[in-house]
């Protein structure tokens, strides 16, 4: 068991890390308090449309006349929480699976993992597109359809560690003292596979961030719900002599997503064992 | 001895600045003589690797030599630049390790990889390079060497790698061969004829041999000299005869005292105790998983019709070589294991007819100690609580069972603080007394002890041993004790069995199997323990070792 000293020292020793927390920390505290400070509503027309940035409003208004830093503070709100219901979900699910597949092994492990290699056929964003088209593009099918397409390369990943697991010793130990199967698996493999699942978690917070911007870019997210990906898509047709409506929101994404993936790799040094002397 | 061929002086190895001790190596001088074997005697962290990658120029990242030289034809390795060393490894210093498995490519085959060494450092034309291979696989009684040649790592046994190792290191004839614990994988039958080989070869090309070690049976067998090391410093040298017959440092008479020695329990007499544990004709196969492609897997028949028993509060030794099916064997009796067919008699109970619930309960009684004590602990939990699980799954109280960890601990020879500690922060004999905590907790009248002390030091399992010796006979135990080391069955067991390819080939009293073998692989076994001619002359009355002057 790491001592929690000297992880959190272990995380922020690693630059990377440390920088892609700061800047993390940074966008949550803008979709946060920046409602509470700014206020209002980011759909509302408050100015000329294309005013560029640096003037009356920081950060301009688009074609409408709307605010793009209201845009982008509400837009951050809806990027993480749906990147992290969605995550949550998928885990959930891809943990349960996973699990069951690798600790009883035999049939319930061929009949799961065929279930997962099924979902694994299926272009994950395409399949995303067809279920948020099939059902109503609305914040909560969109968070289904992203926790349904990321799921199943955690239950692989899950099943894995599961499988090793059940053979190690200590777990044979927990058998011959004659343990149900459901306190094994909680108490004592759950906790030593948690590792390698919460580092591939925080990246899938990433990934799921990218898909909800796609989704919303193509006008499939909730009409009602300001977001980057939202806004994206609104300033293209006049990318050429507006540019920034697009730039902006785009930044916003890319350093978010990439600050996600500097702590999960961070957090994958932290640890993972096998790096921590090298 | 003869003139100098290695000579280390006061050399000096640091260690990360966040290792456990500030140095590795700690101001060692050592001489390698001309066809001398000179072995190197440690338990585990005593640095004596270290020592043999010091040598070769293989130190791990973050560790340096900060002092000292080591001299080989009047030339400081340590000063040399990495080109001139790399001429020197290989040709003139060469290694063998203890995984073969690991030490071989496993995408090339043998012959491209002796070649390749050869290659490396010679001229010679791709003829004659194949013609040597064929030669040297010969000279380390490889069979079918052409056969050989073409084979990958993975399609020789263990000890067939090691001796295709050994070919390797000796491909270019090199004046010195260092052997760092190049037994400690192989069964002991293996490792005697590995042992006779290196002993053989050297003789053969007049070389020294480095030759690490932590078994003292091994280090009589084929020392002229030896170094005792503790804690990265050497603290005794000496000839073999007189570190072994006649040792100085305190620490080196306990190391030697530590060794288990071939010494039969005695039977006990009028045993007329009721069976409490049996096997019953257990047969066990695996069959390797077939798929669409392959329709039949391969068949291991690991336990073949193997029928014992153990009467209450006796020892029963399972022994045998890996592979022999003695852990199948010995997990079919706590139903870690499903058997195919036959019984496994638990108190005239067939516990493998149970159903999982009718099991539940029968779990109590039959507990088992495994041999990894670094797998075995779920790293998570406290040493109290791991302890306390037993009981508390059983349907005690979580503060009873905690109570009882407590006074566990105590038995066990650990203090009670240990409790809140986690596994991690204790030695491997340590972590071995926790596990036998573990199994006591929920009091079981059967434990089955799979290869205990296999994973420990010398010293820590002499100590081990007597903690499960005396626990069994404190609490009227009996003992499945499965292990491949026949010293230590000889000490421990009442009754053994000799498992191989998963039958039982011979089995009876502990005196009478090991007096008297009926069975010629129990003969081969027998002959096999390293050691076997110091044990005889440090018994025999005026003690002492005759030293073989080569």
């Amino acid at each position: 068991m790491v001592g929690k000293m000297s992880f959190t020292r272990r995380m922020l020793r690693n630059r990377s890390a440390a920088l892609g927390l700061a800047v993390l920390g940074l966008v949550m505290l803008i979709a946060f308090a920046g409602p509470r400070v700014h206020g209002g509503d980011p759909f509302e027309l408050v100015g000329r449309p294309f005013l560029p940035p640096f003037g009356k409003f920081l950060l301009g208004t688009d074609i409408l006349g709307r605010d793009v830093a209201m845009g982008v503070i509400y837009g951050a709100r809806t990027s993480l929480m749906i990147g992290v219901i969605a995550t949550v979900i998928a885990v959930c699910v891809g943990t349960f699976i996973g699990g069951i597949a690798g600790y009883f092994g035999g049939r319930a492990d061929r009949l799961l993992t065929r279930l997962t290699e099924i979902f694994q056929t299926i272009p994950s964003f395409i399949f995303a597109i067809v279920i948020v088209a099939v059902l109503s593009p609305s914040i909560r099918n969109v968070i289904a359809a992203i926790a349904i397409v990321s799921w199943p390369p955690l239950a692989r990943l899950v099943r894995g560690e599961f499988l090793a697991m059940r053979n190690r010793e200590f777990v044979q130990a927990c058998v011959s003292l004659g343990m149900t199967d459901a306190r094994i698996i909680l108490r004592h493999i759950l906790p030593n596979a948690l590792s390698p699942i919460i580092v591939t978690g925080s990246l899938m917070v990433a990934n799921a961030i990218l898909i909800e911007s796609s989704l919303s870019f193509l006008g499939l997210s909730d009409p009602n719900v300001m977001s980057w990906g939202f806004m994206i898509g609104a300033g293209r047709p006049v990318l050429r002599t507006a540019w920034w409506l697009c730039a902006i929101p785009g930044v916003a994404i890319l350093l978010t997503v990439l600050s996600i993936n500097l702590v999960g790799e961070g957090l994958n040094d932290a640890l993972n064992p096998r790096l921590r002397n090298a | 001895m003869s003139d100098t061929v290695l000579d280390i002086r006061n050399l000096t190895v640091g260690l990360p600045t966040d290792a456990d001790r500030p140095l590795a190596i700690d101001d060692v001088s050592l001489v390698l003589g001309r066809r001398e074997i000179l072995c190197i005697v440690g338990e585990s962290g005593s640095g004596k690797s270290m020592l043999s990658r010091a040598i070769m120029g293989l130190l791990p990242p973050r560790v340096r030599a900060v002092h000292g030289e080591i001299l080989f034809k009047d030339r400081n390795l340590l000063a040399a630049t990495s080109e001139q060393v790399r001429l020197v490894r290989g040709r003139e210093i060469s290694m063998i390790f203890q995984e073969p498995m690991t030490a071989l490519n496993p995408l090339m085959t043998i012959g491209a990889q002796i070649d390749e060494a050869i290659r490396i450092h010679t001229p010679m034309d791709a003829h004659s390079r194949a013609n040597r291979v064929v030669e040297i696989l010969a000279s380390v009684h490889l069979p079918e060497p052409q056969i050989i040649r073409r084979s990958y790592p993975h399609q020789l046994s263990g000890g067939q790698r090691q001796r295709a190792m050994i070919a390797m290191a000796l491909s270019l004839g090199p004046s010195i061969l260092i052997a760092d614990e190049p037994t400690t994988a192989l069964d002991v039958t293996t490792q005697a004829q590995i042992l006779g080989l290196i002993k053989e070869v050297q003789a053969a090309r007049d070389m020294s041999v480095i030759f690490i070690t932590h078994d003292f049976g091994v280090v009589a067998d084929m020392a002229d000299r030896v170094a005792v090391m503790q804690l990265g410093k050497v603290v005794e040298t000496g000839s073999a005869h007189e570190v072994l017959g006649r040792a100085r440092h305190p620490y080196t008479q306990s190391l030697v005292a530590a060794v288990p020695r071939m010494a039969p329990r005695p039977m006990k007499t009028g045993t007329q105790a009721p069976v409490i544990l049996a096997a019953n004709r257990v047969h066990k196969t695996y069959v390797t998983q077939s798929s669409i492609f392959r329709r039949n897997g391969r068949v291991v028949h690991a336990v073949k019709d193997a029928s014992f028993s153990v009467r209450k509060g006796e020892t029963l030794g399972l022994v045998g070589e890996s592979g022999s099916g003695k852990s199948t064997l010995a997990r079919c009796m706590c139903r870690l294991v499903r058997a195919d067919s036959g019984e496994a008699m638990l108190d005239r109970i067939d516990i493998q007819a149970l159903s999982r619930k009718q099991m539940r309960p029968m779990h109590k009684r039959v507990q088992m100690v495994f041999q990894d004590p670094y797998g075995s602990l779920n790293p998570r939990l406290t040493v109290a609580d791991l302890i306390a699980e037993g009981p508390i799954v059983h349907g005690t109280s979580r503060q009873e069972a905690l109570k009882k960890a407590y006074s566990l601990l105590e038995l066990v020879g650990l203090d009670a603080r240990a409790g809140g500690r986690f596994p991690h922060e204790f030695s491997g004999g340590q972590r071995q007394r926790i596990a036998l905590a573990r199994a006591l907790a929920v009091e079981p009248e059967v434990l089955i002890a799979d290869e205990p002390v296999s994973a420990l030091d010398v010293s820590v399992q002499a100590q081990i041993l007597k903690l499960l010796a005396d626990t069994r006979d404190r609490l009227g135990l009996t003992m499945l004790f499965v292990t491949h080391d026949l010293r230590v069955a000889s000490q421990v067991c009442d009754t053994v069995a000799v498992m191989r390819n998963g039958e039982i080939v011979e089995s009876g009293a502990t005196e009478s199997v090991f007096t008297s073998p009926q069975h010629p692989y129990t003969v081969a076994l027998m002959a096999a323990v390293p050691g076997q001619a110091w044990h005889r002359e440090a018994l025999a009355p005026g003690g002492g070792l005759r030293h073989d002057p080569r």
